[in-house]
C-alpha cells in the first residue's frame, strides 16, 4: 500500500504539471485507462484473498476518486487558461474604421420635394406628373394667359420654334390633372419647369411644387389653412404668414404669400432685407377660365391652387446662400444633404 | 413705378406716416419695394449765390470765392469744383452743417487760406450720384433759404410692384384712388378746368383703323416760348418718378403721363404736313424713331403718320423728323387711347419697354384723354405760353370698348373667401373703389368706373372686396376630410425606392439641366435626333438630352477638376428623344461610376471600378422587382461606349438600358481621369413589380457538386448556363460562380469557370447517386455543345 501511496501522489503531481490537456489526457491514460495504473491495482484485487478484498478496494477507490477530482479540477483550470489565451490573441483595435462601400445621398432638391410630397399626401393629396414639352395651350391659353398679355412678358420662356415650348410653371400640369381625373380633385405637382434667365438668383431650370384642390365648396379660407399648416410642418415651427393681394391671370382672387423670415424671425435681417417678411409662393382661387378651359363647370366647383419654387425652399430650411450651387453638383455641396 | 408722397398728397392725405402707409399699400396688393427719402440726411444747407470767384493762391484747381446765403456777412470759400462761376446759385453747407455721407463741416484752412463752409455736389446731398462739380440751382431760389424748404425735399419716394392687370395705378391719380379706397379718406384732386381756345387752329385726325385706335384727342398751341424753363417744382417731381427733365413741352407731356396715367406725345407742328392719319404700317415703310433707330413697318403695325407717311408708332414712341426742337414754337399734342393689344405684341416683337407702351399695354382709362390734354394744355400755357386752339376729341363710337355692369353675388362672396361680409360693407367697399353698385335682393348690380377696365366678371369684384376688407382678416378654416384613402400600389417599385438602393450602395444623386451641349451630345449619340431650343440660353445649353449620360459626365469632369477622384453619382429625370420627329419623354435612372470601387480603406486591395461592380448595382435596382430572372445583358456595341465592354439591358425582348464603359478615346477628348462606367435604364415599365406569392420552403436537402470547366474565351456564362440547365432536366436548384481562372494549368485562349451547382428535388431527397448522374451529363453535355474540357 505503500506502493499505491507513492504512486498516487506521484500520478498528482504529475496532474498538477500537466501543461495542457493533452498532457494531462496522456496522465489520465496512464492511471485510469485500460491499463493505466490504478485500473491494474483494481484488476489485481480479484487475487487476494477475500477477507482483505474489501478493505484494498475500498483504499484503491479512493485513490481513483483522488485523481479523478484532481484531472477535473486541473481540467477546468487548464480550459480556463486556454480560452484567456485564445481571447487574449484574438484582440483586435476596434478604433480602426469599418471597411465596405460608403453611403451616398439625396440631392437636396429631392430631399426638399420629397418632404413637401410628404406634407400634403398627409393631408390627402395625391401627387401628379406632366410633360416638360408643353403647349401653348397647356403652358398659357388654359391658363387664362392669351397671346398678348402682359403676364407673359413675366415668363421668359424657351420655345422650339414650333409652337412647342419648355414649361415655365408646373401650373399645365393642374389643366392635364383637371382634364384626367375631373372634380373633386385634391393633387400636387412637383418637377423641373424652365425660365431663360440667368444669374445670381436665377438658373434657367428650377423645381416647382403645384397644388390643386377644386370642390363644390372650397374656399379661400381654406387655402390659407393648408399653406399655414404646410408652413408650420416645413419648418418644425410655427411661423407668421401674410397673404397679400396680388395677380396671376390663372387665380382670382391671387395672393402672394410671405413668411415670417426664419432666419431672423422677423427682426429684420439680410435675407429678408430688413422687411422681416420672405415671400416663398403665389396663390388664388381658380379662375373660372381655367376651369372652363378644362371642360370643368365653374358654376358648380370652385376651388384654389397654388405654386412654390422647391430650390427657394431647401435654401430657407437649409440656408443656402447660392441657389446655382444647387445645379453644379459639386459633391462636396451635395454630401452636406446626405444625414436623415 | 416711383411715387413722391408730397405729389400724392396734392391728391389724397392718407393721414399715415410713409411706413404705415406702404404696409398698406402691399397689403392691398400694390407691394411696396422700397422706402427711401427724395434726399440725403443733410442739415445746415442753404441756397448760397457766389458773387466772386478768384483764383487760389497755392493751388490750380482751387478757387477763393465769397458767397452769400449764410447770414448778413459774405463767406469766404475755398471750392474745388471747376464748374463754379460768379453770379450761381449752389448748395451752401455751413459750419456745423452734417452732410449726407454724415461728415460735419467745419472752419478749415486750405493750402492757407481760410473756408467758412462748403459748396456742394448733389451726390454730397444724397440728391443723386452726380459729383461732377458743384450742383447749379436754379436762379429764382432765395438766397439763405434752408435748401430742403427751397427744393421742398423733405419727401418719401415708394416703389411700387404694380401687377400688370391694374394699369390703372400707373400715375398719381391711380395711387391716390387706391390709398381714398384703402384708407376711407377723401380723394381731393386738384381743381382741373378746361382751358378756353383763344384761336380756331385744329388739325385734321383720322381714325383708319378705329379697333386699333378708337379715340384721339388733339390741340394745336401756337407760339410757346422755346426759350422758357422747366421750373424747379416740376423738375424735381420729375426727377424723383425717375424721368429726365428734357424741355418744357417734353416735361409736360411726361408730368402728365405721371399724374394722370395717360401718356401724351407733341409733334412739331411745322414738321406735320396735310393731316394725322391713325392707319396700320405699310409693307415698306420706314420710320426713324426719337432714339435713333430706323425702324422697318410691317401692317401689323399701327403707325400715327402725316399726308407724307409715318411720324410715329402708336402708343410706343414719337419719330425723329417731328419731334420738339430747341425752336419749336407751335405744337400739336395727342392724346389718345389705344387698346393692349394693339401697343402690347408691337413692343414685344421689337423688344421696347418705353413708359408710354409699358402704360397702353397694360391699359389705360379710355375715357381719360380730353382730361390729359386740358391739363397739359393748362400747364404748357403757364410754363412756356402759347395760344390754344380747340380741343379736337376724333372717335370712332362703335369701336369704343363696352363695359357691361358686372354683377355680385353675396353669398358668393361668402363661398369663395370663406368669410360672410355684409352686405353694406360689400356696397361700401366698391363704392370706395368708385363702383356703382344697385341693389336688388341676393344680386347687386355693380358698374365699374371707366379705369377698371380689367373688372370683367363676380370673382374680380369678389376679389376687390376681399383685398380691401384685408386678407389678413379672413380666417384659417380647415375643410372637410377626405376619407377615401389614396391608391397604393405593389405593381411598380417607386422611384424613390430606386434612388434610396442606389444611395445605400454609395451612390451621390445629381441633378443637371435637361438641355446640354449639342456638340458633347452629337459626339456621344451621332446620327440621333434631339430637340433644338430655338433660343438658347447659350450655345453649351441648347439642345433637350437624349440621354442622361453628358449631364452625369460633365459632373464627373467637373468634380475630377476640384480634385475628387473618386466619382458615384446617379440621376433622375427626364429624356427626350425623338422617334421618327415625335417627341418621347421618358423617365430614366442613370449612373456613373469611376475612380476605386471602394472609398479608400484598409485590408481591402484597392482596386478600380469595373463592370462588374456596376452590374452589381444594376441588378440590385432589378432585384427589387423580384423579375431579375426576366432580365438578360447583351454584348452589343453603342457609340458611346468600348465596343467589348457593353451592354443592352432587356427585359424580356425588349431593350430597356445600357450598361458600359465610356468609349476611352471620348474619355481622354473629355479629359477625364479613366473612362467611366455607365449605365441608362428606363423606369417605365421596367421596375414593373410582382405581388409576392408564398411558396412552401423545401423540406429537402440540396446537393452541391463543384465542377472546373474550361472553355473558349469566347464562350459566355450565358451559354454555360443554358447547356448545364438543360442537362440537369430541372434539378438544377441554383447555379453558382465561384471563379474564373486564366493562367498556369490553363491553355492560352481559354478560361476554367468554377461552377458549385446546387441540386434539389422538391419533392423527396436526392440520392448521391443521382447527382452523380446530374454532374455526368452536364459534363457530357458541355463538352458536347461548347468543347469544354474538366479542370480535376
Amino acid at each position: 500500500m505503500k506502493d499505491l501511496e507513492s504512486r498516487i501522489a506521484q500520478t498528482l503531481a504529475e496532474i498538477g504539471s500537466s501543461a495542457d490537456l493533452a498532457a494531462l489526457e496522456a496522465v489520465r491514460v496512464a492511471a485510469l485507462g485500460r491499463k493505466g495504473s490504478v485500473t491494474e491495482l483494481l484488476k489485481g484485487l480479484g487475487s487476494l484473498p477475500a477477507a482483505e478484498r474489501k478493505a484494498a478496494g475500498a483504499v484503491i477507490n479512493q485513490a481513483k476518486a483522488r485523481i479523478s477530482a484532481a484531472l477535473d479540477s486541473r481540467r477546468v483550470a487548464l480550459e480556463a487558461a486556454a480560452l484567456e489565451r485564445e481571447l487574449a490573441s484574438g484582440a483586435i483595435d476596434v478604433t480602426l474604421p469599418g471597411r465596405g462601400q460608403s453611403v451616398g445621398g439625396l440631392h437636396p432638391v429631392t430631399r426638399t420635394r420629397l418632404r413637401i410630397e410628404t406634407i400634403f399626401r398627409r393631408a390627402g393629396f395625391s401627387v401628379a406628373e406632366g410633360p416638360e414639352v408643353e403647349d401653348d395651350f397647356h403652358n398659357f391659353e388654359a391658363l387664362n394667359i392669351p397671346a398678348n398679355h402682359p403676364a407673359r412678358a413675366m415668363h421668359d420662356t424657351f420655345y422650339f420654334g414650333d409652337g412647342r415650348l419648355l414649361r415655365t410653371h408646373t401650373s399645365p400640369v393642374q389643366i392635364r390633372a383637371m382634364q384626367l381625373q375631373g372634380v373633386p380633385i385634391r393633387v400636387i405637382a412637383p418637377g423641373p419647369v424652365y425660365r431663360r434667365d440667368s444669374d445670381v438668383t436665377h438658373t434657367p431650370m428650377f423645381h416647382q411644387v403645384e397644388g390643386l384642390v377644386l370642390d363644390e365648396d372650397v374656399s379661400l379660407a381654406n387655402l390659407k389653412a393648408v399653406l399655414a399648416s404646410f408652413v408650420e410642418q416645413f419648418f418644425e415651427k410655427p411661423r407668421g404668414l401674410r397673404f397679400r393681394p396680388s395677380y396671376f391671370p390663372f387665380t382670382e382672387p391671387s395672393a402672394e404669400v410671405d413668411i415670417q423670415c426664419v432666419l431672423c424671425d422677423g427682426a429684420g435681417c439680410r435675407i429678408c432685407k430688413q422687411t422681416g417678411w420672405i415671400e416663398i409662393l403665389g396663390c388664388g382661387m381658380v379662375h373660372p377660365n381655367v376651369l372652363t378651359a378644362c371642360g370643368v363647370d365653374a358654376t358648380r366647383w370652385q376651388g384654389y391652387a397654388f405654386g412654390m419654387g422647391i430650390e427657394r425652399l431647401a435654401m430657407l430650411r437649409y440656408a443656402v446662400n447660392d441657389l446655382r450651387m444647387f445645379f453644379e453638383n459639386d459633391l462636396r455641396f451635395l454630401a452636406q444633404f446626405n444625414r436623415g | 413705378m416711383r411715387i413722391s408722397l408730397a405729389w400724392l398728397r396734392d391728391w389724397v392725405d392718407a393721414g399715415l406716416d410713409p411706413t404705415a402707409l406702404a404696409t398698406r399699400l402691399t397689403m392691398s396688393g400694390h407691394e411696396v419695394e422700397s422706402i427711401e427719402a427724395a434726399a440725403g440726411d443733410f442739415q445746415g444747407v442753404v441756397v448760397g449765390e457766389v458773387l466772386t470767384v478768384e483764383r487760389h493762391p497755392g493751388a490750380d484747381k482751387l478757387t477763393v470765392c465769397q458767397v452769400a446765403g449764410g447770414g448778413s456777412s459774405l463767406l469766404q470759400i475755398v471750392c474745388g469744383a471747376s464748374n463754379v462761376r460768379a453770379g450761381m446759385k449752389t448748395p451752401l453747407a455751413l459750419e456745423g452743417a452734417k452732410v449726407a455721407a454724415g461728415a460735419v463741416i467745419r472752419r478749415t484752412k486750405l493750402r492757407g487760406v481760410e473756408s467758412n463752409g462748403m459748396l456742394c455736389s448733389a451726390r454730397e446731398l444724397g440728391l443723386s450720384d452726380e459729383h461732377e462739380g458743384i450742383l447749379e440751382l436754379p436762379d429764382e431760389l432765395v438766397t439763405g433759404t434752408p435748401l430742403r424748404d427751397a427744393l421742398a425735399l423733405d419727401d418719401t419716394i415708394l416703389t411700387l410692384n404694380v401687377t400688370p392687370n391694374r394699369g390703372d395705378v400707373l400715375s398719381v391719380l391711380g395711387v391716390a384712388r387706391e390709398v381714398a379706397a384703402i384708407t376711407g379718406r377723401k380723394l381731393a384732386p386738384p381743381a382741373l378746368e378746361p382751358v378756353a381756345a383763344v384761336t380756331r387752329e385744329k388739325f385734321d385726325v383720322r381714325l383708319e383703323a378705329p379697333a386699333a385706335c378708337p379715340r384721339f384727342a388733339g390741340r394745336v398751341i401756337q407760339g410757346v416760348n422755346p426759350a422758357a424753363r422747366t421750373p424747379l417744382w416740376m423738375r424735381e417731381r420729375l426727377r424723383r418718378a425717375g424721368i429726365r427733365s428734357i424741355r418744357p413741352v417734353v416735361d409736360v407731356t411726361n408730368y402728365v403721363m405721371l399724374e394722370l396715367g395717360q401718356p401724351l406725345h407733341a409733334y412739331d407742328l411745322r414738321r406735320l404736313s396735310g393731316h394725322i392719319e391713325v392707319r396700320m404700317a405699310r409693307a415698306g415703310e420706314k420710320l426713324l424713331l426719337l432714339d435713333g433707330r430706323e425702324m422697318a413697318l410691317d401692317p401689323a403695325t399701327l403707325v400715327i403718320a402725316d399726308g407724307t407717311g409715318p411720324v410715329g408708332l402708336a402708343g410706343v414712341m414719337g419719330g425723329e423728323k417731328s419731334g420738339i426742337a430747341v425752336d419749336t414754337a407751335d405744337v400739336f399734342l395727342e392724346a389718345a387711347f389705344f387698346p393692349p393689344d394693339t401697343v402690347a405684341g408691337v413692343a414685344r416683337r421689337h423688344g421696347f419697354a418705353t413708359d408710354a407702351a409699358q402704360r397702353f399695354e397694360r391699359g389705360v382709362d379710355p375715357r381719360g384723354q380730353e382730361r390729359a390734354i386740358e391739363r397739359a394744355t393748362e400747364l404748357l400755357l403757364a410754363i412756356a405760353g402759347g395760344r390754344p386752339g380747340p380741343a379736337v376729341l376724333t372717335q370712332d363710337e362703335a369701336s369704343q370698348p363696352r363695359r357691361p355692369g358686372v354683377t355680385l353675388r353675396p353669398e358668393r362672396v361668402a363661398s369663395l373667401l370663406g368669410i360672410e361680409i355684409p352686405r353694406t360693407e360689400i356696397e361700401e367697399i366698391l363704392r370706395r373703389l368708385g363702383m356703382q353698385v344697385a341693389g336688388a335682393g341676393d344680386v347687386l348690380g355693380v358698374i365699374p368706373p371707366s379705369h377698371r377696365f380689367d373688372i370683367a366678371i363676380e370673382q374680380d369684384l369678389i376679389e376687390e372686396v376681399g383685398r380691401i376688407f384685408g386678407y389678413d382678416n379672413i380666417p384659417r378654416t380647415d375643410a372637410r376630410m377626405p376619407q377615401r384613402p389614396q391608391p397604393a400600389t405593389e405593381r411598380a417599385v417607386t422611384r424613390e425606392r430606386l434612388r434610396l438602393l442606389l444611395v445605400d450602395r454609395g451612390y451621390q444623386e445629381v441633378i443637371t439641366y435637361s438641355f446640354v451641349d449639342p456638340r458633347l451630345q452629337r459626339r456621344m449619340f451621332p446620327g440621333q435626333e434631339a430637340l433644338a431650343l430655338e433660343n438658347p440660353l447659350s450655345a453649351e445649353l441648347a439642345e433637350m438630352r437624349v440621354s442622361l449620360w453628358p449631364g452625369l459626365v460633365e459632373t464627373a469632369r467637373f468634380n475630377q477638376r476640384r480634385q475628387l477622384e473618386r466619382v458615384r453619382i446617379f440621376e433622375v429625370g427626364t429624356r427626350f428623344e425623338l422617334h421618327g420627329g415625335r417627341l418621347v419623354e421618358s423617365q430614366v435612372i442613370a449612373g456613373l461610376a469611376t475612380g476605386a470601387a471602394l472609398p479608400e480603406q484598409w485590408g481591402t486591395d484597392k482596386r478600380a471600378a469595373d463592370f462588374y461592380d456596376l452590374k452589381s448595382d444594376v441588378e440590385g435596382l432589378f432585384a427589387l422587382t423580384g423579375r431579375q430572372a426576366e432580365i438578360s445583358y447583351v454584348a452589343e456595341p453603342r457609340d458611346c461606349l468600348h465596343p467589348g465592354r457593353s451592354a443592352a439591358v432587356y427585359d424580356g425582348e425588349v431593350c430597356v438600358g445600357w450598361i458600359g464603359q465610356l468609349q476611352p478615346e471620348l474619355a481622354r477628348a473629355l479629359d477625364l481621369r479613366a473612362a467611366p462606367w455607365v449605365f441608362e435604364l428606363g423606369i417605365d415599365p421596367s421596375f414593373r413589380s410582382e405581388v409576392p406569392v408564398f411558396m412552401e420552403i423545401s423540406k429537402y436537402p440540396a446537393i452541391r457538386r463543384d465542377l472546373a470547366v474550361v472553355v473558349d474565351e469566347a464562350i459566355t456564362l450565358e451559354e454555360l448556363r443554358e447547356s448545364a440547365s438543360f442537362a440537369a432536366k430541372g434539378l438544377l436548384h441554383e447555379l453558382a460562380i465561384f471563379d474564373v481562372y486564366r493562367g498556369k494549368g490553363v491553355e492560352a485562349g481559354r478560361k476554367s469557370i468554377a461552377l458549385g451547382l446546387i441540386l434539389q428535388e422538391t419533392s423527396r431527397t436526392l440520392t448521391d447517386e443521382e447527382a452523380d448522374t446530374v454532374v455526368a451529363a452536364v459534363i457530357e453535355r458541355v463538352k458536347g455543345d461548347l468543347k469544354a474540357g474538366i479542370r480535376e
